[in-house]
C-alpha cells in the first residue's frame, strides 16, 4: 500500500470527493493562491500547501479564494450548504475562528435544529491546532474544547495519514457541520493510505496500543506522545493501552469505559490547557460511569494555564511531554488506592 | 571449504520489515534436514514456522527466543560437522558486516499488486515466479484478499508463474459483485484468465474461493488443469453464519478479534494488525454493500446457495481436497462429501485458514498435486 503523508491524504481526500461529488467546493484564504491578483494561480494550496494542485483541476468556481475575512467565509459556507452545496471551508489557524463564533455556533450548529429538521448544513471547516512550531500565542492555540461543548456540531482530531483521509471523506460526506482539526505538527507524517475512497465513522474510537494495566487517552498530537510512552514501558513489563478516541464529539466512551474496566487505571492527556477540556471530560465520563472499577486516582495531563509562550523553551515546557505522561503511568500504577487496600 | 548457509529472518509478505523469534524448535548440534521446523517467528500479522532449506548441522544459535531482527538477518548457521568453530564464527561476522537491510527492501521485497481491467472490471492481482510449469491461481475466500496466500504463494512460484487475485468485493479489484451469486465471481476470474492470456491453469481456491475455481472448471474445462479446493465452499450445506454475520457487522478491533478466532485452530494467530486491516478493508466504499450482497447470494437463508459435488465427481483425480480438522467456519465433515477419485487431505491441528496455519503441509500437498498434472 503506498505510503502518504497527512498533507497528501487530506488533498486526496478532497480531491476524490470533488470528482465523486459536484457539490463539493473549497472556500477559504490563499486555498487556491493568487487567484484574482497579480501572482500565480495555485501558488500556495493554503497555508500548508495542503490544496495545491486543486483549483488546476476544479477551476476557480469550484476552489474559491477569499478575502482575509474569517466571517464571510464562515457565513458563505454555511449559507451555501443550507442550499446543496457541500463546502469545506478552511480557517487557517484555529486561534482565528473567534472571528466567526456567531456563524458557528448561532447558525450553521443550530439549522437543523431550529428548522425542525428540514435545514442540513453539509459543511466542513478545517482548521489547525496546536504548539510546537514558533507560532506564539495567537497561532498555537489546542481549542477543540469550545466546539465540542457546542451541541450541533461535529468535532474531529486527526492523528495520522490513513484516518485523515477516512475522517474528512466522511466529514464531507456528513450532513452536519464538522470542525476538523488539523495539528500542524503531523502534516509530514506518512503512513500506508489505501488509493481508493473509505470512511472511517465518527465516534469510534483507535485502540492504537493494547495493554492490560493502564489505559491512556490521548487527543490529536498527544496520541503520538503516548504511543511512545506504551512502547517504552512494554519493555520494562508494563502494558499500556492507548485509546485514540478520533472524534471528540461524538466520543467513543464505550471504548474508554471498556478499557478502564479492564485496567482499572487512566490518564488521559490533552494539549489544551486545563480548565473544561477534553481530560476533564474523560476523567469526569470515567468517574461518572467505571468509578467502582479504578483502581487508582485518574490522572489529567494538560498544557498549564496559560497562554501558549513564544520563548522555545517556554514553548517546549508548555507541551505535555512523554516524560509527564510516563511519570504520570507510574504514579497511577503505584498509587496507594484500592489496590494496596485489597 | 565445508558449504554453510545462513538462517535468515524470512520476508512473508509485502508488508513484513523484521521478525521476532518465538520459538526454536532445534538446539545446536542437532542433524536437520530440508523441510524440518526450525524456528517460529512473530511478524505483526501471524506466526508461523520457518523450515530448513539446508541439510546439515544446526551449528549455531544466533538469535535468542524474544528477539527481534530485520527481514534478512541472520539468526542461525547450519553447515556440515565437520566445518570448524572459527569458520562459523567468520561466517557469521561477515554476513552481519555485510547485510544491508536495503538489500533486503529492494530484492526480498517482493512484486507490488498491479491490477488489469477484465471485460470492462478492475481485477488486482501479485504475479510471482517464472518457468516452464503451467501458472497457478490463487483465490482467496469470503472477505480475505490476495494476501492470505503469503506463506503458499512463494513456496509454489519456483518452477512456474503464479497469480494470486483479489476476487470482486475484496482488496483492489472492483466493489461490484451483481447480485451475490457464484458466477458474479467464477465469469471475472474467466475474464482475468482471458485477459492475461493465460490458456491453461491449476486453480487453488479457499472457501468461498473453492467453490469459485470449482464452478470455472465447470464452465471452462479445458482452461483448468488440475483443482485444489482447500476447507471449500461447495460440498455441503452448512455454513458459520455466526462467523459470516460477524465479520460484515464488526466494527470494534475486540469485537472483530473474536470474530476471526473462528478462522484458526489456534486462536493466538489472530493479531491486531490482522484485525486493523479488516477493519480498513470494510471502510473502503463499496465493500459492506458488496459483502452483504455475495452473503446473501452465496449463503442465502443461512445455507450455501450452491453445491458443486457432481463437479467433484467430474474432476476425478484432478480434484485435491484439504481441509483443517478444526475448521469452525465450514466444517470439515464436509470433506466426506467429497464424490469420485479426489484425493481428501484433513490435516489436524488446523482450523479454516489451514494454508496459513499449516502452510508447510499445504504447500507439500499443492506441490505434488500440481506436478501430476502439469
Amino acid at each position: 500500500m503506498p505510503k502518504k503523508s497527512v498533507r497528501q491524504a487530506i488533498n486526496e481526500a478532497l480531491r476524490q470527493e470533488m470528482e465523486r461529488d459536484p457539490t463539493v467546493v473549497i472556500i477559504g484564504e490563499d486555498v487556491a493562491g493568487g487567484q484574482g491578483g497579480s501572482g500565480d494561480v495555485d501558488a500556495y494550496g493554503g497555508v500548508m500547501g495542503v490544496t495545491k494542485g486543486l483549483i488546476g483541476t476544479f477551476g476557480p468556481d469550484r476552489v474559491i479564494d477569499t478575502p482575509i475575512s474569517e466571517s464571510a467565509i464562515m457565513g458563505a459556507a454555511a449559507g451555501a450548504a443550507t442550499t446543496g452545496l457541500r463546502p469545506v471551508a478552511e480557517l487557517m489557524f484555529v486561534d482565528f475562528l473567534g472571528v466567526c463564533f456567531d456563524q458557528i455556533f448561532n447558525q450553521a450548529a443550530k439549522f437543523r435544529y431550529m428548522f425542525g429538521g428540514k435545514a442540513r448544513t453539509p459543511v466542513v471547516i478545517r482548521s489547525m491546532i496546536g504548539a510546537g512550531v514558533r507560532a506564539a500565542a495567537q497561532h498555537s492555540q489546542c481549542l477543540h474544547p469550545i466546539f465540542t461543548h457546542v451541541p450541533g456540531l461535529k468535532v474531529v482530531m486527526p492523528t495520522n495519514a490513513y484516518d485523515a483521509k477516512g475522517l474528512l471523506i466522511q466529514a464531507i460526506r456528513d450532513d452536519d457541520p464538522v470542525v476538523f482539526l488539523e495539528h500542524k505538527t503531523l502534516y509530514d507524517i506518512e503512513d500506508d493510505v489505501p488509493d481508493e475512497a473509505y470512511t472511517i465513522p465518527f465516534g469510534e474510537a483507535n485502540f492504537t496500543r493494547e495493554g492490560d494495566d493502564v489505559t491512556i487517552v490521548g487527543f490529536s498530537r498527544m496520541v503520538h506522545i503516548a504511543n511512545e510512552v506504551a512502547d517504552k514501558l512494554e519493555d520494562k513489563g508494563i502494558s499500556v493501552e492507548v485509546i485514540d478516541p478520533r472524534t471528540t464529539s461524538p466520543l467513543d466512551e464505550e471504548a474508554i469505559l471498556e478499557s478502564v474496566e479492564r485496567t482499572g487505571r487512566l490518564v488521559v492527556v490533552d494539549e489544551a490547557p486545563p480548565r473544561c477540556n477534553l481530560a476533564v471530560d474523560v476523567a469526569a465520563l470515567v468517574a461518572d460511569k467505571a468509578f467502582g472499577s479504578l483502581k487508582a486516582p485518574i490522572k489529567r495531563i494538560t498544557a498549564p494555564h496559560t497562554p501558549v509562550p513564544f520563548a522555545p523553551t517556554l514553548e517546549d515546557a508548555y507541551i505535555p511531554n512523554a516524560g509527564r505522561v510516563e511519570a504520570a503511568v507510574h504514579e497511577v500504577l503505584e498509587s496507594g488506592g484500592r489496590a494496596a487496600a485489597e | 571449504m565445508a558449504e554453510i548457509h545462513a538462517v535468515i529472518v524470512p520476508k512473508w509478505g509485502l508488508s513484513m520489515e523484521e521478525g521476532k523469534i518465538d520459538h526454536w524448535y532445534v538446539e545446536e548440534g542437532e542433524q536437520v534436514s530440508e523441510g524440518d521446523d526450525l524456528v517460529d517467528i512473530e511478524t505483526t500479522k501471524i506466526t508461523n514456522t520457518l523450515e530448513s532449506q539446508h541439510a546439515g548441522v544446526f551449528r549455531k544459535l544466533v538469535a535468542e527466543e524474544g528477539e527481534t531482527h530485520p527481514c534478512g538477518m541472520i539468526i542461525g548457521v547450519i553447515a556440515d560437522a565437520g566445518a570448524a568453530d572459527s569458520d562459523i564464527e567468520a561466517f557469521v561476522e561477515s554476513f552481519k558486516e555485510s547485510y544491508d537491510p536495503a538489500d533486503v527492501a529492494v530484492e526480498g521485497g517482493g512484486p507490488e499488486p498491479e491490477t488489469i481491467e477484465a471485460a470492462g472490471k478492475r481485477i488486482q492481482y501479485v504475479k510471482m515466479g517464472e518457468g516452464d510449469g503451467t501458472p497457478i491461481i490463487f483465490v482467496h475466500g469470503f472477505g480475505g484478499d490476495l494476501n492470505n496466500w503469503l506463506f503458499t504463494q512463494p513456496a509454489l512460484s519456483e518452477d512456474r508463474v503464479t497469480y494470486a487475485i483479489d476476487l470482486p468485493g475484496h482488496g483492489g479489484s472492483i466493489k461490484e459483485v451483481g447480485d451475490g451469486t457464484l458466477s458474479n465471481l467464477s465469469g471475472p476470474l474467466r475474464d482475468f484468465m482471458k485477459a492475461m492470456d493465460i490458456g491453461r491453469a491449476h486453480l487453488v481456491g479457499h472457501s468461498l474461493g473453492g467453490a469459485v475455481v470449482l464452478s470455472v472448471s465447470k464452465e471452462a474445462p479445458d482452461a483448468v488443469a488440475s483443482v485444489t479446493a482447500i476447507c471449500s465452499a461447495g460440498f455441503g450445506g452448512d455454513i458459520n453464519m455466526d462467523y459470516i454475520n460477524g465479520f460484515i457487522e464488526g466494527k470494534r478491533q475486540r469485537q472483530l478479534t473474536q470474530t476471526l478466532g473462528a478462522l484458526f485452530a489456534d486462536k493466538s494467530l489472530v493479531s491486531k494488525d490482522m484485525v486493523d486491516d479488516i477493519i480498513k478493508f470494510k471502510r473502503l466504499d463499496g465493500v459492506d454493500a458488496a459483502l452483504r450482497t455475495l452473503a446473501a447470494g452465496a449463503f442465502a437463508g443461512g445455507q450455501q446457495a450452491e453445491t458443486l459435488g457432481d463437479q467433484a465427481a467430474a474432476l476425478g483425480d484432478r480434484l485435491l481436497v484439504v481441509w483443517g480438522e478444526a475448521d469452525e467456519v465450514i466444517p470439515s465433515a464436509h470433506a466426506q462429501n467429497v464424490s469420485g477419485g479426489a484425493r481428501v487431505e484433513v490435516l489436524s491441528d488446523a482450523g479454516h485458514m489451514a494454508h496459513m496455519e499449516k502452510s508447510a503441509d499445504v504447500n507439500a500437498l499443492i506441490v505434488e498435486h500440481v506436478s501430476a498434472f502439469d
